[in-house]
């Protein structure tokens, strides 16, 4: 099969408005017959669920929570990007469009960018509309703050908690299409199988996770919205639940997957501490803002740090390495995800770390706390001069922007970060490849759609902080609701896709032998053992630096791994019940799938681009060696019965609009 | 640390359960809470018994997936957190630990710790929600100033996380907590101002037909909302329900 992104032709700036002009729409009364599967009920899918519904479609909706609300589009913290220029700072759609492409290194597609960046101003408005509560000036107009690789302020948010008050937003609506009927809503269901019948996906198999009854239902079209698969990492950002299956289920059935290996490990989280944690907590980067990043510039200052002898309160103004600063000074700690999670690996590699296990970095708020604070007292007509004043004043502007934020650091560490700096450290947080899909966002799976971080298309090998927000409410409030109805004016006479068909029949036996199997396993290890083992593989041969050699060795133990699960994995409790350790049997089932070819991808780029680095591909002083002549293209890989046999189609990227050139932060 | 676990073992929502006690030890103070159920679960199954369930996903605090009654406290006895958040330093070697799901008529017990809250999804069924729909041609969203005292407020109303820590606390199973948050976010900016007296008299409704009880002003909720909701939120919603009434 060859892959069409069926980009549509035209200047780029008007491809998505005469696109919109000329695709088939279904009438009022033809959408009432129609059936829509949405899977995942975060941004990308409370918003497609939603505006589908209130456009006039059957929609039903799956999540594996207890209730919609509580996709983990919730924890996102800094903020939403948009090209509103409210700061009159020079922003436009291009400008954002531009960052875009260049932070993610050049990897992602333009026509589906810019398409992102045009639709990002409606994105702020609908939310605002809907009575989403973004900070806002004395003035009462709307803030906006700045994010790495940009030197605009285009970032809306509300305090730390922005992904929260979208997905509320987003809930709000579907709750008045639930409350309508519009919706059906499936809480406590996970997604195990999709139901392909003449070649289009026509349903899914789900698991009721409350009393384990497998559930056929069908619809005209499959929409799915379950995030990205950081989680095969075992220890990541994404919630304990967030997993690949929905999609990994797809990818076995026909959806090509694109681009595994690009994986974006943040570069401010909460350090590791012990081997009993169970996941890591992200400190936003809209932090970066106004945190400092260092480590001591003296080897004897760091030893004893690490030693518990030295605080780094103590440490003198001369005697720190602000080493963004140093090393980037025209984007200084603002420089992108990638390029700063690297650069405190160097440090730490080097020796400088912090930390009682050296993998640490200062973020430090003293120089932002009293910059703050003597605005304030000027404001104020205050002494400028009395520092204890000065800290105060200080102390709660920095509280009012990132309060809760603080107060989390505070609760796991133990430590007070107004007064100490805080220690931070890079941590899996976001996924930029995922299901191939073209510019209708539909998969390699006719009818079978993808959205946010799931599919692969607009982040590149990078994505800049603030973008999945508005990629996430772009695909589901603005990009599918239209697209979709293109593919479903042809259903307008089919009728309801009844669900005794063999189809779902096999997909249901496929279901109900890999459940058996696992429960009837007479293994000795938790399902954890064995995530946790596959979490090690890939961090530390698929992790922040990778080379040949680690990776090869990474694909063998992970299918040695995989086989070990299905021997010796024990899973309690029965089928038919509430039972989370089979949930969690299922989903790492898939992980130690996915990570095989994770790896696989990683090999076959003989590049470093983004998120992906590889240590053979590097310049003298440490950067990410590109190449374009061999590498300018999405690698989708099309399943052929085990990860490693997947076969490799290619998507050339083509750049009309801008020019592809090194990336530079200097 | 070596702890006693006194922990609620209930089969399904039919079947009677039971305190059951467990013995954990090697606790480390920096492990969270859920962290060392972890531990235990994992002893559990690897010793061929039954975890223990409980709700957890984003365990940061925010999605409002735990619960949790920890010695008598809903979320347990630190304040302003989940109890994801909770940490072990909380507590002293020896020490017995009661650990319950979050009780009320409206929230049944599924299994052990994990109990049914789709109650507060059917509340906001009822009117939690600006009814516009999208289109990308809504006007722009500078074009209504909202003064940042009223957004900040409407902001601190609408950080609830809908975990249903109110309800357990309260002795009468009150969720006014939780619903004057909702009514109060939009109560307080002109986007919500339009449909204000049919939310709060739909969403009302709908909560005391669900089976939730009374507010007698105690207080307890506020006390024990891991996000600080305040007080003051029932107050503008008895203001509204009011208004609303008397239509």
């Amino acid at each position: 099969m060859k892959l069409d992104s069926k980009i549509p032709n035209g200047p780029l700036d008007k491809k998505w408005s005469d696109y919109k002009n000329h695709i088939k729409l279904v009438n009022p009364a033809n959408k009432r017959n129609i059936d829509v599967i949405v899977v995942g009920t975060g941004l990308a899918g409370g918003s497609a669920a939603a505006t589908l519904a209130e456009l006039g479609y059957n929609v039903k909706a799956f999540c594996y929570q207890d209730s919609p609300r509580r996709a983990h589009s919730i924890a996102a913290q800094g903020g939403i990007n948009a090209s509103k220029n409210y700061q009159g700072d020079g922003d436009s759609v291009y400008r954002l469009f531009y960052d875009t492409v260049k932070g993610g290194d050049y990897r992602a597609r333009e026509a589906n960018v810019y398409r992102l960046a045009e639709v990002s101003e409606n994105i702020i408005d609908q939310c605002v509309a809907q009575g989403v509560p973004f900070a806002r000036e004395y003035g009462g107009l709307l803030d906006n703050r700045s994010f790495g690789g940009v030197q605009v302020s285009r970032t809306f948010y509300a305090k730390g908690q922005t992904g929260q008050q979208l997905l509320l937003g987003a809930y709000s609506a579907m709750n008045r299409q639930i409350g309508r009927g519009k919706i059906k809503m499936y809480n406590r269901h996970e997604m195990l199988d999709i139901v392909l019948v003449d070649g289009k996906a026509r349903g899914i198999i789900a698991r009721n996770l409350i009393n384990g009854e497998i559930e056929r239902h069908s619809a005209h079209a499959v929409v799915i919205c379950t995030g990205g698969y950081g989680n095969v990492f075992f220890l990541s950002t994404n919630a304990m639940g967030s997993n690949v299956t929905a999609a990994w289920k797809a990818h076995k059935r026909g959806a090509y997957f694109a681009n595994p290996c690009y994986t974006q490990i943040h570069p401010t989280c909460i350090p590791v501490t012990g081997d009993h944690q169970s996941k890591l907590t992200l400190m936003s980067e809209s932090l970066r803002n106004d945190g400092r990043i260092w480590v001591p510039k003296k080897m004897e200052d760091a030893i004893a740090i690490r030693e518990g002898k030295l605080k780094p309160t103590q440490i003198a103004e001369e005697d720190r390495d602000y080493y963004l600063e140093r090393r980037y000074p025209s984007f200084g700690n603002l420089v992108p995800r990638d390029v700063a999670s690297r650069a405190a690996k160097e440090r730490c590699d080097a020796g400088y770390g912090v930390n009682s296990t050296g993998e640490a970095v200062y973020l430090d708020f003293a120089s932002a706390i009293e910059r703050y604070g003597k605005e304030q007292a000027r404001i104020q007509h205050l002494d400028e001069n009395d520092a204890k004043l000065v800290y105060k004043l200080g102390k709660d502007v920095v509280e009012n922007k990132y309060g809760n934020l603080f107060q989390m650091y505070e609760k796991i560490v133990d430590e007070d970060p107004y007064t100490t700096p805080m220690m931070i450290y890079p941590a899996v947080h976001y996924t930029m490849g995922g299901l191939w899909v073209d510019y209708n966002l539909m998969s390699t799976i006719e009818g079978c759609y993808i959205l946010g971080e799931a599919n692969f298309s607009d982040h590149g090998a990078n994505r800049l902080g603030a973008s999945a927000l508005m990629q996430g409410l772009a695909d589901g409030y603005f990009v599918l609701p239209y697209t979709i109805g293109d593919y479903l004016a042809n259903d307008i006479r089919t009728g309801a896709i009844p669900t005794d068909l063999p189809e779902f029949a096999a997909a249901e036996k496929n279901v109900r032998d890999i459940i058996d199997h696992l429960m009837n396993n007479k293994g000795t290890h938790s399902v954890d053992h064995f995530h946790k083992k596959l979490g090690k593989i890939m961090w530390d041969k698929v992790g922040m630096a990778r080379n040949a050699k680690g990776l090869t060795e990474a694909m063998d133990e992970i299918a040695e791994l995989r086989e070990d699960f299905y021997k010796n994995v024990k899973v309690s409790g029965t089928a038919e019940s509430f039972n989370q350790e089979l949930e969690k049997a299922l989903r790492v089932a898939d992980f130690l799938e996915l990570g095989e070819l994770f790896a696989k991808d990683a090999l076959h780029r003989e590049e470093s681009c983004g998120g992906h680095f590889r240590e053979e591909h590097q310049t003298e002083d440490g950067e990410a060696k590109r190449d374009d002549e061999n590498f300018a293209y999405v690698a989708a890989w099309e399943y052929k019965g085990n990860p490693r046999e997947a076969v490799l189609h290619k998507e050339d990227l083509v750049y009309e609009n801008i020019k592809l050139v090194t990336r530079s932060y200097k | 640390m070596n702890l006693t676990l006194k922990i609620w073992r209930q089969k399904n929502a039919k079947e009677k359960g039971q305190m059951v006690d467990y013995k954990i030890s090697n606790v480390s103070p920096d492990m969270s809470f859920l962290e060392m159920l972890d531990v235990l679960n994992n002893e559990l199954i690897e010793k061929g018994d039954d975890p223990v369930a409980f709700d957890h996903d984003c365990r940061e605090g925010i999605c409002g997936m735990c619960s949790l009654f920890i010695n008598g406290e809903a979320h347990g006895p630190d304040r302003g957190i989940t109890t994801c958040q909770l940490h072990m330093r909380m507590f002293k070697d020896g020490d017995t630990i009661y650990i319950e799901p979050f009780r009320a008529k409206a929230f049944p017990v599924i299994k052990d710790l994990v109990v049914d809250r789709t109650a507060f999804d059917k509340i906001q069924h009822a009117g939690g929600f600006v009814s516009v729909n999208t289109s990308g041609n809504t006007q722009d969203a500078n074009a209504i100033p909202i003064p940042k005292h009223d957004a900040d407020r409407a902001f601190d109303a609408a950080t609830c996380i809908g975990c249903g820590a109110c309800v357990a606390t309260c002795k009468n199973s009150s969720a006014m907590l939780f619903v004057s948050a909702k009514v109060s976010q939009f109560a307080l900016l002109p986007q919500g101002k339009v449909e204000a007296a049919e939310r709060v008299l739909n969403m009302v409704n709908e909560m005391d037909a669900l089976g939730f009880g009374n507010c007698t002003n105690t207080g307890a909720c506020e006390v024990e909302c891991p996000k600080g909701i305040s007080l003051e939120n029932i107050a503008r919603m008895n203001r509204e329900y009011l208004k609303a009434s008397l239509k």
